[in-house]
Parts: structure tokens; C-alpha cells; sequence
């Protein structure tokens, strides 16, 4: 009987040890990333003011803001998002309507998975070649694109899963009143799933917002204000890559205050994202 | 099915059938462009890099000089494909146990009123950009790494012992060891997020059994659920790591950038993500074939882990 008692002595302690592990991780991982939201708070807050909104990115030394960086990044995001919403939408009809369990649907819907996940740096390349190189230019609409081919793959993942979610009688009751399968899809089932598909974008959207490296070989930078798509433009992403990393502290200061507008961004869209997904689920 | 009799669709003219097999093109050209993508890609890549890989060959990938001066322009790419391999596998070792511990508090241990907020921030937190990590390991980790990890490290490694070898380098706070612990504290969330989904999906009445049957904690974790979604951990532990693979902005704050082998864990050094990044808008001719040759090394590691994830993912789901 001794054996025993000591073998459940040891499968105790042999719990606390595990118990007590679990806990202690957790509260050292919740310490660490407290601290980094601190950091990115405080000296983002103590750098924000309203030159932020109203000036263009300056050289050390000199007064300025961000706003041609913001506004470089919220028009190659949309640029992005109206191509991949393009794409990734219509893809994943066709996955969940068309290709059925057909050999292709099957390729398409790994290499998609695969590209989902993919370095994003080595998406900035392929722009590059595809786009950059034969202009000759660094091109705000090369950024865009960049981003869309990050976002697409997420939106397409995203209709796909909702729309398989969509009941079957709802497509048999739509075609037996005589619509054609499109028609179906359009006013039927699109509509159905129209919460699901707006969390995949904005999703997709919270992701793209943050990305640096696809950027830097295909939009680059621009230190002015402008509109024109056609050439280099200021990101949010690339600004704070490169003043962090210049020895001035008022640049720095500007990268942390940049740094915290994305994060409060990214983080308000994918609670709005969460919002609309649990609504979708009710 | 209220809805759906609510919505009315409305019966079209014939002409309306005209369209479906347009519509079905475009929903396929949609899904083509996809695979013509990461078709495009590779291609993409190989033909870029092709006059790198050609002069070089095998030294390309074995070979430890990165040398672009244009006198002699040498490129071996060994020291950051080998930087890459181990600050990933250093960071996922270290993510890795945490992860799972947070996995299991949330899923097995928390308080039921935690767990939601817990979860959420948890979750919150794997969206924050990558920028942000690596700012923050520049600007608040570095320094504080450097004063009270590297510095008395290196000065209580006995000379001539193998840890001088180890904690060797120059206590700035960038290097190997830092990065990986970035990377670190990068996939984390990501990882966390995951496996407490997959926890999740355990039936309840087969965690039920095993504490029915007098199983503590522990015993229940690793002898019923964790085996349970065993291929989904796996995968989700191989995602994470080929999020480590490619993370660029990451890594290139505190690395060091430094091409060669790196001599100990303070050593900087460089990987493949990092070396594209600080080089590739300043390179032209050969210099920008061998970077992007370098990419394409990076897709070939990184696609094997995702597909391999992937796959056990799938497995998972349908099983």
C-alpha cells in the first residue's frame, strides 16, 4: 500500500508542478505584452499632437507631422481592399458554389492556405518584378497591390467558409423558382452571408494595415504630400521603419506616435470585425 | 427559411441564364488568379535570382562571404539562411512551452470570469502589427537586454571556458539571442490563440471521462485532450513558426545585420527576411539577383513548413 500512497503523492505534486507552471507562464506572457502596449502608449501618446494631422513627414530637427503617410497608407489599403474583395470574393464562390470536391477546387483551396501564410516580404519581391522594374518607378498602385495579394487570400478563405455555411435549401428553394444559379448566388446567398464576408475584410484589412515589408520595394517612400498613385508614397508602416531607426529622437518620437495609430487602427477594426461576427452568429 | 421565402427572389427573364456562364468564368478567373499568384511568385523568383544561383551554384547556399563591394562581389548566403533557421527554432522553443501554458490555463485552469477577457486580449493582441514588436525591441528591450542579461553574462563567463564562447559579442543588446526572443514574444499570442481554439473542440464529455476517472489536471491535458488534437497542434505549431521564418520587421530592428556566421548567442547576425530589407532598394545587378535568389530560398523553407502545417490541419479538421 505504500507504493500507492506515494504514487498519488507524486501524481499530486506532479500536478501542482503543472498547475503552477501553466499559471506562471501566463502571467509572465500577459506581463510582457502589458508592458509592450504600455510602451507603445505612453511614448505614442507623449509624441502625438496636432501637427501629427496636419504636416508631412519632415527631416531631423525640423517641425512636421505624418498625414502624407497616413494618407499614402489609407489609399494603398484601399486600393488593396477593392482588388482583393474583387478576387477574393469571387474565389470564393467558386469554391463553395462551383468546384464542389473537384480535383482543382482541392489545389486551389491548399495553395490558397499556403499563400495565406506566406512572407509577406516575398510578396513585396514579386510586385517588384512584376510591376516596379518594367515601370521603371516605385508606384503607390505597386503598394496597393501588394497589399491586395496579401488580403485576398484571407477574404477568400473567409467567403468560402460562410458561404458553405449557407443552408441548401436555400439554393434548391432559389433555383426551383426559376433563377438561374448566379442570380442565386447574387441575391440569395451573398446576402446570407454578407456579415461573414464583411469580418473577412476587415480582417483582412487589420492585417494589411500593419505590413512593412511589401511595401518598401514597391511603394518605397515619399517625404512630400501627394495624391498621385503613380509614383513613390509615404506608409505609415515604412515612415516608422525608417525614422526608428534614424539616431534623432524627434524622429523616433514620431515612429512611436505612428506606431500607436496603426495599433489603435488595427485594433479597433478587429473589434468592430468581432462585433459583426458574433451579431452574424445569432 | 423564413428568409429565404421573405427575399422573393424575383423570376427572371430567360435572358438572366445568359449571364451564368460569365459569372462562372469570373468566379473561376477569380480563383485562378490565385494559384497564377504563388505560380508567379516562384517564378518570379527563380528567373530574378537565376544569375546569382548560376555564377555560384551550390556556394550560394554554403558559401559564408556576402561580400557586394563591386571589385569582387561574392555571395554566399549561408549566414543568414542559417541565422534564419536558428533564430526561428530558438524563438518557437522558447514561444513554445509558454504558448501552450497559456493554452492550457485559459482552456483547463481559469476562473470562469478571466477567461473570456483573457482570451480576448490574447487574441487582440497576435493582430498588433509585427512594426510594433520590433520598435519595442529596439527602443525598451535592447537596452535593458544589454545592462542586465548581456553585460553581467559576459562578465561572469570564466575565460576559456566554452561559456565565453556561447555569451560572446558586443553587449549592445541586438543579436542572435535578442531576436529570437522578440520572435518570440511575437508568435506567442498567435500560437496561444490557436491552440486554445483547437483545445476547445474537445468534446466535453471526453474531458468529463477523464476526470470522471480520477485524473488530476495534468494527466487530463497531456494523456486526453492534448492527444486529442494532436496533428492540429502540430500544424498550428508549424504556422507559427513559418510566421518566424518570414517576419522581417521583427528581426531587422534588433539583429545586428551583420553577414556572417554568428559566433555566439550576443553576436548579431542577419536572416534572409533581413538581409532583403536593408539591402535589396540600394542593390542593382548581381547584388539584387543574389537577394533575390535569397528569396527564393526562403519561399522553398518556408512553403515545405506551411504545407506540411497545412496539411496536419486538414487532417485534423476532417478527422
Amino acid at each position: 500500500m505504500a507504493v500507492s500512497v506515494r504514487h498519488v503523492a507524486m501524481r499530486r505534486l506532479g500536478n501542482v508542478v503543472f498547475v503552477g507552471f501553466c499559471g506562471a507562464v501566463t502571467a509572465i506572457a500577459l506581463t510582457a505584452l502589458v508592458m509592450i502596449l504600455y510602451s507603445l502608449v505612453s511614448q505614442g501618446l507623449a509624441g502625438m499632437n496636432l501637427d501629427i494631422f496636419t504636416k508631412s513627414t519632415p527631416a531631423a530637427g525640423t517641425p512636421g507631422g505624418l498625414i502624407n503617410a497616413i494618407v499614402g497608407s489609407i489609399m494603398m489599403s484601399i486600393v488593396g481592399m477593392v482588388i482583393a474583395l474583387l478576387i477574393g470574393v469571387l474565389a470564393g464562390t467558386w469554391l463553395a458554389e462551383y468546384a464542389g470536391d473537384s480535383k482543382l477546387g482541392a489545389v486551389v483551396r491548399f495553395l490558397n492556405d499556403v499563400l495565406l501564410s506566406a512572407p509577406s516580404i516575398l510578396i513585396g519581391l514579386f510586385v517588384y518584378e512584376m510591376l516596379v522594374f518594367p515601370f521603371k518607378t516605385f508606384s503607390g498602385i505597386a503598394g496597393g497591390v501588394a497589399l491586395a495579394l496579401l488580403a485576398a487570400p484571407v477574404i477568400t478563405r473567409t467567403t468560402e467558409d460562410v458561404l458553405k455555411l449557407q443552408p441548401t435549401a436555400l439554393r434548391e428553394s432559389g433555383v426551383a423558382l426559376g433563377a438561374p444559379v448566379w442570380h442565386v448566388i447574387r441575391t440569395i446567398l451573398w446576402r446570407g452571408a454578407a456579415n461573414g464576408i464583411l469580418t473577412g475584410g476587415l480582417l483582412a484589412f487589420a492585417r494589411i494595415s500593419g505590413e512593412t515589408a511589401p511595401l518598401l520595394f514597391t511603394a518605397l517612400n515619399n517625404q512630400f504630400f501627394s495624391w498621385d498613385m503613380r509614383h513613390p508614397m509615404a506608409s505609415l508602416p515604412v515612415v516608422i521603419f525608417q525614422d526608428a531607426l534614424t539616431p534623432y529622437p524627434d524622429l523616433n518620437k514620431l515612429a512611436w506616435a505612428g506606431a500607436l495609430l496603426i495599433a489603435a487602427a488595427v485594433l479597433t477594426v478587429t473589434v468592430v470585425a468581432r462585433a459583426f461576427s458574433k451579431e452574424s452568429k445569432r | 427559411m423564413s428568409t429565404a421565402l421573405n427575399a422573393r427572389p424575383r423570376r427572371t427573364a430567360p435572358r438572366g441564364f445568359a449571364f451564368e456562364p460569365i459569372f462562372r468564368a469570373l468566379c473561376f478567373s477569380a480563383a485562378i488568379t490565385l494559384l497564377v499568384t504563388l505560380g508567379g511568385v516562384i517564378v518570379a523568383l527563380a528567373i530574378g535570382g537565376w544569375p546569382a544561383i548560376a555564377k555560384f551554384g551550390i556556394n550560394f547556399v554554403i558559401g559564408a562571404t556576402w561580400d557586394p563591394s563591386p571589385d569582387h562581389e561574392v555571395y554566399g548566403a549561408a549566414g543568414p539562411i542559417i541565422g534564419t533557421l536558428i533564430t526561428s527554432a530558438a524563438a518557437l522553443m522558447m514561444a513554445l512551452p509558454v504558448a501552450g501554458g497559456v493554452a492550457f490555463f485559459l482552456v483547463e485552469l481559469c476562473p470562469t470570469f478571466l477567461r473570456r477577457p483573457i482570451g480576448t486580449a490574447v487574441e487582440l493582441l497576435a493582430g498588433i502589427p509585427s512594426i510594433v514588436y520590433g520598435m519595442w525591441g529596439l527602443f525598451v528591450f535592447a537596452p535593458f537586454f544589454a545592462k542586465y542579461v548581456e553585460a553581467p553574462l559576459m562578465t561572469a563567463a570564466p575565460a576559456g571556458s566554452i561559456w565565453e564562447a556561447v555569451f560572446s559579442g558586443i553587449p549592445n543588446g541586438s543579436g542572435i539571442l535578442a531576436a529570437s526572443i522578440i520572435l518570440a514574444i511575437m508568435i506567442l499570442p498567435f500560437m496561444a490563440a490557436t491552440l486554445r481554439e483547437l483545445l476547445n473542440t474537445v468534446p466535453a464529455a471526453v474531458r468529463e471521462s477523464a476526470y470522471g476517472l480520477g485524473a488530476t489536471t495534468a494527466e487530463v491535458v497531456m494523456s486526453v485532450t492534448l492527444p486529442y488534437v494532436r496533428r492540429g497542434a502540430i500544424g498550428a505549431v508549424m504556422l507559427g513558426l513559418g510566421r518566424a521564418l518570414g517576419e522581417t520587421m521583427a528581426v531587422t530592428f534588433i539583429i545586428g545585420n551583420s553577414h556572417g556566421f554568428p559566433k555566439g548567442l550576443f553576436d548579431s547576425g542577419s536572416t534572409i527576411a533581413s538581409t532583403i530589407a536593408n539591402e535589396f532598394n540600394e542593390a542593382s545587378g548581381l547584388q539584387s539577383a543574389a537577394l533575390i535568389a535569397l528569396g527564393l530560398v526562403l519561399f522553398v523553407i518556408t512553403f515545405t513548413v506551411l504545407a506540411l502545417a497545412r496539411l496536419m490541419l486538414r487532417t485534423q479538421a476532417k478527422g
